[in-house]
């Protein structure tokens, strides 16, 4: 399955860009996604456990992926 | 009740009147505007951006919570992004209501809730020539248990 991971701010800073297709096996979850990316050069200065949402809504790292879901990558917010 | 990012300058005029009605008798209007210093250091300017389709929802969101527990069902919220110069407004919320307290507190739930969890971030210039990413106080940043 294919999913899109979004990346913002300081994170699309570190990776060099701001979304990643990323083809996954059947069953993957968000953590898989995050590992993935981590392999990615800049993927190593991500933190441990980032804020993750999954088709607009914060999710769990443990979060089972459909195919064409998109899984955002969300930097400690600083609206206001 | 209506959530928006926006390019543009925010009209806080236009906010109040979208939730103006006979029957409030207390408008609350906030507006958050870039501040010439931050951490001792002097700004220059603040880039703002957004995952904008989660924002907007996750906005929504807070002015229905504000709703329920305040009554408040006349609420609007403006977050600019782009490049802001000093003074610039970067959100306004008009909230009305019959009473000034549930209109107050409305008002202050639903700036806090933003600042905690609404996917906007911002990168402030500085007058020496730096820019950095800033993390705000009170803001979420890691998976919790």
């Amino acid at each position: 399955m294919t999913v899109t991971v979004l990346l913002f701010a300081s994170y699309a800073d570190v990776l060099g860009c701001e979304s990643v297709e990323m083809s996954l096996p059947a069953g993957a979850t968000a953590a898989d996604a995050l590992s993935r990316l981590r392999a990615l050069p800049g993927g190593g200065a991500l933190p441990p456990a980032p804020l993750l949402a999954v088709n607009l809504e914060y999710a769990r790292a443990e979060s089972p992926l459909q195919s064409g879901d998109e899984l955002a990558v969300i930097p400690p917010v600083a609206g206001g | 009740m209506r959530a928006a990012i926006v390019e543009r300058v925010i009209d806080v005029a236009a906010l109040l009147g979208e939730v103006a009605a006979a029957s409030h008798g207390a408008t609350v209007l906030f507006v958050g505007t870039v501040r010439d210093v931050n951490d001792d250091r002097a700004v220059a300017g603040i880039d703002y951006t957004a995952y904008v389709p989660m924002a907007e929802r996750e906005m929504q969101r807070i002015l229905r919570e504000a709703a329920e527990r305040f009554g408040t069902d006349a609420a609007v919220i403006e977050h600019r992004v782009g490049h802001l110069a000093l003074g610039d407004a970067s959100v306004a919320i008009a909230v009305a209501h019959a009473r000034r307290a549930q209109a107050y507190a409305a008002s202050r739930y639903i700036l806090e809730a933003l600042k905690q969890r609404v996917p906007i971030w911002k990168r402030e210039s500085y007058v020496d020539g730096t820019r950095e990413w800033v993390t705000q106080q009170g803001a979420v940043v890691a998976q919790q248990d």
